[in-house]
C-alpha cells in the first residue's frame, strides 16, 4: 500500500505523482521501474519507470501517460488516496560512468525515464547532449528539467508547433556526423522511435542503448511475457533489462508482441469510458 | 468409463455401508480386497469445462469409510515408507473406518501441515499408493487404497466443522525469522518457527500469498479458499506478512540480517524461471510460457472476463507442449477459457507422462486431445507476427536413458503441421535467479539451485533454503518436507543462542 503524496498534470494526457515508498526510494537507481496495481483483486499490474526519488520524504516520482484503462484509473486517483500494490525497484540499474559525450534522446513520455539517467550521466562528468521530441507542443514534458542538465539542448516537434520541425532522428544524425562522433546514445521513447534512432546510429557505429517497455506481468522473471530477441538470444526485459543494445534488438517482433492484446484492451478501455460517461450523465 | 454422478456414487455407498460396519473388525483381508474401490465424485465434464469450480468433489462420508475399510492394516507399511513426510497412514485410515474423524485429523497433523492441499495435489500413485498391498494384490496400482482422497476427506471434514484450532504459540523469544517466498515451503517454515515463539515475517514478491498454489495450480484443482484458510491460520498465530516485497530488490537479502535484525532467513523462492524450447518462432504473438498463461488466468483473474483488467489471449486452437501437471493445467485452463481444440503434444508416451494420473484422466474427459511421441520443431507465424501453425516431428522410443525411461528418438522426415493460433510451452521451470544474482554469498549449482546441507543450511551463515529453489521443479509435499526440516534447524539454532545468551547473563 502506498499513499499518493502529490499529483500534477503535466500535459493533456500526462500526469506526475509522488508516492510514499521509503524502501524503494532508498534502494532504487536510475533506470529502474516499479509495478503497481490500482485494484488488488482485478487490476492489471502495470510497469512505470521511477522518474525520481526523495529519500528524505521517502517518496518516488512516477510520470505516466494515459493510454488505456489502467492508466486512466490511475489518473483518476488523487492526493491522499492509496495505491494498493506497489512493488520495486525492478530491473537492472543503468550503468553510469564517464563515457565522454553522450546523446540523450527522449520521445514523448520517454523523457520521464530519460531524465534521471541524463542527470546521473551529467553528475558522472559526461558532456550531455539532449534531444527531446514529441508529436506536438502540448506533449512536450520536463523541458526545463532537461534543459538545466544539458550541455547542448535540442527540442523538436513533428508538426513544428514548437522548437525545430523535425523527427528526433534528424538532429541525432547530424550529431553522429560530427568529428569526433559521440561516445554513446541513449534513446527512450515509443518503440518505433527507438527503432529508428538505432537505425540512424548503426552506420556510425555509435553504441545505442534503448529502454524497452514490453508487456509485463510479474516483473521478476517468472512469466516470460516480457521476452524479446536481442541478437540471437531471448532476454527477459524485467530482469535482464530494461536497457539493451538497440542495434541488437528485434524491434519488429517486440512491437508485434506489444500489440498482442490491442483489440481486447481497446475494447476494455472504451467500455470503461462509456460506463463512466453514463455514470456522469446519470448524476446530472 | 461412464460418468457417474455424485448422487449415484453416494447411493451405492449408502447401500453397502451398513453391512460392512456391522462386522467392521472381523472382515478378512481377502474380503477387504473385494470391497469396491470408491470412485471420486466429480463435476460432469460437459459442465465443468466451462467453469473454474473444483472438478473433484470429494468422498461422501460413507464412501470414505468404505474406502478406509479396504486398508489391510499391514505389518510392513510400505505406504508410510513411500510417503515423503511419513504420515502414519494405516492409523489415520483406521480412524476413518471407525468414524473417528477428529482422531484421523490429529494423526495426519503429526506429520503434515497442509493436508487439504496435499490430499488434492500429491502424486499419490508414485508415492504412498505405489506399493500399497491392496494394489499389489489386485495387480493394479489404480486399485490401491485411495490414501490421497482419504487425506483430503479428513482435511475437508475438519475445515467444515469450523473448529480448526489455531496452533499454540510459545512465549515470545525476541528472535526474528524472515521467510522469503510464500509457497508451500515458506508457509510451513512460517508456521513451525512461529510456534516456537519467534517473530516471523513472510516476504512475498506478489500481491497475494501461496506461490505456485495460487498463481500456478488452477482453482478447478485447488480452490483459493483452501489457501486463504492456511494463511488465515498463520496470521492468527501472529505471523507478519509483507506482500509486494522482492527480496534482492526491495531489500538485499543480507540487509535483512545486517540492517533489519533478522536472526535467520529461509529462502523458499521456488523454481520460477520458465524454460523455452529454443525453437524458431517461439517469440511470436500467441506463444506463452505456462507460467504466464496460468498467472494471467489464476492470479490476475483473467478467467473472469469483463471483471479483470488483465487480458488473456483469445484462442481457438491451442497446442500445449509438455506432459506434466503444468501442461495438464494449461490445457484444461485453455479449454475453460473458450478454446475449441486443445492438443497436448508430448514427445514420449502416456506411460512416461509425469502428470498425476487423475489429471490426465480428467483432461481426457474434458476433450483434451493427446499427441504422443510428437514434438514441436518450429512455430510458424503470419504477416502480423502471430502464430498460425506449428510444425511437429514424430518420435519413437529408443534405448532407456539415465532416468530409466526410454529415450524418444526422432523419425526422420516425419514433419507435419498442426493448425494452431496459440502455443503454451510447459516443459518445466528452472530456479529463479534473482536471489543468487543479488546475493553472491549463497552458493548454487550449475542449474542455479541453492546448495544446502542436510539441515537445509546454505553456504551463508543464518541463511537456510528449501523447496523448488533447492530441488528444481519438484512437488508440494517435498517443498513442505524441506520447509519442516529447515524450520527445525532454525529453531534449534535459535534455541541454542537463547541458551547461550542466558548463560552469558548469569
Ligand atoms: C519497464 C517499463 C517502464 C515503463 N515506464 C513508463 C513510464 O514511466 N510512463 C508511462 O507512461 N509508461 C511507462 N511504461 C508503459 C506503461 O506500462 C503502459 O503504458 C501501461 O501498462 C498501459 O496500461 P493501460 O491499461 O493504461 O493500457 P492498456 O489498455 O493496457 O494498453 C493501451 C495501449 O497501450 C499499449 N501498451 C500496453 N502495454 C504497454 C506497455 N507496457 N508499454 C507501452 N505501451 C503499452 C498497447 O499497445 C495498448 O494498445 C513502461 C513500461 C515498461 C515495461
Ligand atoms: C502449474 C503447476 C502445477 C503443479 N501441480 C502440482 C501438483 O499437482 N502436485 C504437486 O505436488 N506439485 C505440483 N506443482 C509443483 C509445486 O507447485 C511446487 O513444487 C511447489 O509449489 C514448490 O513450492 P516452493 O515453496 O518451493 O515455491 P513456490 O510455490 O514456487 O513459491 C515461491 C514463492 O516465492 C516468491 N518469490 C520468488 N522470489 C522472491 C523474492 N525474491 N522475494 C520474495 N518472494 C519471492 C514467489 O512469488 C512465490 O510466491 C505444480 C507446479 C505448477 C507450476
Ligand atoms: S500399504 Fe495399503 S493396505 Fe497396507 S497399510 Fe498402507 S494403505 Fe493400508
Ligand atoms: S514480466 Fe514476467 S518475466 Fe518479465
Amino acid at each position: 500500500m502506498s499513499k499518493i503524496l502529490f499529483k500534477k498534470q503535466l500535459s493533456k494526457d500526462v500526469f506526475l505523482m509522488r508516492l510514499h515508498a521509503p524502501l524503494i526510494a532508498e534502494e532504487r537507481s536510475a533506470g529502474q521501474f516499479i509495478i503497481l496495481q490500482v485494484n488488488e483483486d482485478y487490476g492489471e499490474r502495470i510497469p512505470l519507470t521511477i522518474a525520481d526519488a526523495d529519500t528524505k520524504e521517502g517518496s518516488i516520482t512516477i510520470i505516466f501517460q494515459v493510454v488505456g484503462k489502467s492508466t486512466t484509473l490511475l489518473s483518476e486517483l488523487n492526493e491522499g488516496d492509496d495505491i494498493p500494490t506497489l512493488v520495486g525497484p525492478l530491473g537492472r540499474p543503468t550503468h553510469i560512468e564517464n563515457f565522454g559525450t553522450v546523446v540523450c534522446v527522449g520521445g514523448g513520455i520517454g523523457v520521464a525515464p530519460l531524465h534521471p539517467i541524463a542527470q546521473a550521466l551529467k553528475n558522472a562528468g559526461n558532456h550531455v547532449i539532449t534531444i527531446i521530441g514529441a508529436r506536438t507542443k502540448d506533449l512536450i514534458i520536463l523541458e526545463e528539467e532537461m534543459k538545466s542538465i544539458a550541455d547542448e539542448f535540442i527540442l523538436c516537434t513533428d508538426d513544428g508547433s514548437y522548437g525545430r520541425k523535425a523527427l528526433v532522428t534528424q538532429p541525432l544524425k547530424e550529431i553522429c556526423e560530427r568529428n569526433p562522433k559521440p561516445n554513446m546514445v541513449i534513446a527512450i521513447g515509443p518503440p518505433i522511435m527507438m527503432k529508428f534512432c538505432s537505425e540512424t546510429t548503426r552506420p556510425y557505429e555509435v553504441f545505442t542503448q534503448v529502454s524497452l517497455n514490453t508487456i509485463m506481468v510479474d516483473g521478476t522473471g517468472m512469466c516470460g511475457g516480457c521476452r524479446v530477441n536481442v541478437g540471437k538470444e531471448i532476454k527477459f526485459v524485467c530482469v535482464d533489462g530494461p536497457e539493451f543494445d538497440g542495434h541488437k534488438v528485434d524491434f519488429d517482433n517486440m512491437m508485434a508482441r506489444l500489440n498482442s492484446y490491442k483489440e481486447i484492451e481497446r475494447a476494455a478501455h472504451n467500455c470503461y469510458l462509456e460506463a463512466e460517461i453514463k455514470a456522469k450523465e446519470a448524476l446530472r | 468409463m461412464n460418468f457417474r454422478t455424485l448422487e449415484e456414487l453416494s447411493n451405492d455407498a449408502k447401500k453397502l455401508i451398513a453391512d460392512y460396519v456391522s462386522r467392521i473388525d472381523d472382515i478378512k483381508a481377502k474380503e477387504r480386497t473385494k470391497i469396491p474401490a470408491q470412485e471420486m465424485p466429480a463435476q460432469d465434464p460437459e459442465v465443468r469445462k466451462h467453469n473454474l469450480e473444483e472438478v473433484a468433489l470429494g468422498y461422501t462420508m460413507e464412501q470414505a469409510r468404505i474406502e478406509a475399510m479396504r486398508c489391510l492394516q499391514c505389518v510392513k507399511k510400505t505406504c508410510i515408507d513411500d510417503c515423503p513426510v511419513k504420515i502414519d497412514i494405516p492409523r489415520f485410515i483406521n480412524h476413518i473406518a471407525h468414524e473417528e474423524f477428529q482422531d484421523a485429523a490429529d494423526v495426519i497433523k503429526e506429520a503434515s501441515l497442509l493436508p487439504a492441499i496435499c490430499g488434492r495435489v500429491c502424486p499419490q500413485e508414485t508415492q504412498c499408493q505405489s506399493n500399497c498391498a491392496v494394489g499389489k494384490a489386485l495387480k493394479d496400482v489404480d486399485k490401491s487404497v485411495a490414501i490421497g482422497r482419504l487425506e483430503r476427506f479428513i482435511a475437508d471434514w475438519e475445515r467444515s466443522t469450523g473448529k480448526i484450532a489455531v496452533p499454540e504459540v510459545k512465549p515470545e523469544t525476541g528472535k526474528k525469522v524472515a521467510v522469503v517466498g510464500s509457497g508451500p515451503a515458506g508457509l510451513v517454515v512460517a508456521a513451525d518457527c512461529r510456534r516456537e515463539g519467534h517473530h516471523v515475517t513472510v516476504f512475498e514478491a506478489f500481491h497475494k500469498l501461496g506461490g505456485v498454489l495460487r498463481y500456478g495450480i488452477p482453482e478447478f484443482r485447488l480452490p483459493n479458499d483452501i489457501i486463504d484458510k492456511e494463511i488465515e491460520t498463520l496470521t492468527a498465530m501472529g505471523v507478519e506478512i509483507k506482500t509486494n516485497f522482492v527480496v534482492g530488490r526491495t531489500r538485499k537479502l543480507l540487509d535483512l540480517i545486517n540492517k533489519d535484525g533478522y536472526h535467520a532467513v529461509f529462502v523458499g523462492t521456488g523454481a520460477g524461471l520458465p524454460l523455452f524450447m529454443g525453437i524458431e518462432g517461439e517469440n511470436l504473438v500467441g506463444v506463452f510460457s505456462a507460467n504466464e498463461y496460468l498467472t494471467r488466468a489464476n492470479l490476475m483473474r483473467a478467467f473472469e472476463k469483463g471483471k479483470a483488467d488483465t487480458p488473456i489471449y483469445p484462442s481457438k486452437n491451442v497446442a500445449v507442449l509438455g506432459g506434466g501437471n503444468v501442461a495438464m493445467d494449461s490445457a484444461r485452463m485453455a479449454k475453460r477459457l473458450g478454446a475449441e481444440n486443445v492438443y497436448v503434444v508430448y514427445r514420449r508416451t502416456e506411460k512416461e507422462m509425469p502428470a498425476r494420473k487423475e489429471e490426465v484422466a480428467h483432461a481426457k474427459e474434458e476433450g483434451i486431445e493427446f499427441y504422443f511421441l510428437q514434438n514441436a520443431k518450429r512455430i510458424l507465424g503470419n504477416e502480423q507476427g502471430k502464430v498460425r501453425a506449428m510444425e511437429c516431428l514424430r518420435y519413437e522410443l529408443g534405448e532407456p536413458d539415465d532416468s530409466g525411461r526410454r529415450r524418444p528418438v526422432v523419425i526422420p522426415n516425419s514433419e507435419f503441421t498442426l493448425d494452431v493460433d496459440t502455443v503454451i510451452v510447459a516443459i518445466g521451470n528452472s530456479s529463479n535467479p534473482l536471489i543468487s544474482q543479488t546475493t553472491p554469498e549463497i552458493k548454487v549449482n550449475k542449474w542455479g539451485n541453492i546448495l544446502v546441507d542436510e539441515t537445509q543450511k546454505t553456504s551463508s551463515e543464518r541463511i537456510f533454503a528449501g523447496g523448488d529453489i533447492v530441488l528444481g521443479a519438484a512437488t508440494v509435499i517435498l517443498a513442505m518436507g524441506e520447509g519442516r526440516r529447515a524450520a527445525a534447524a532454525i529453531n534449534k539454532m535459535l534455541a541454542e543462542e537463547i541458551e547461550k545468551e542466558k548463560a552469558g547473563m548469569n
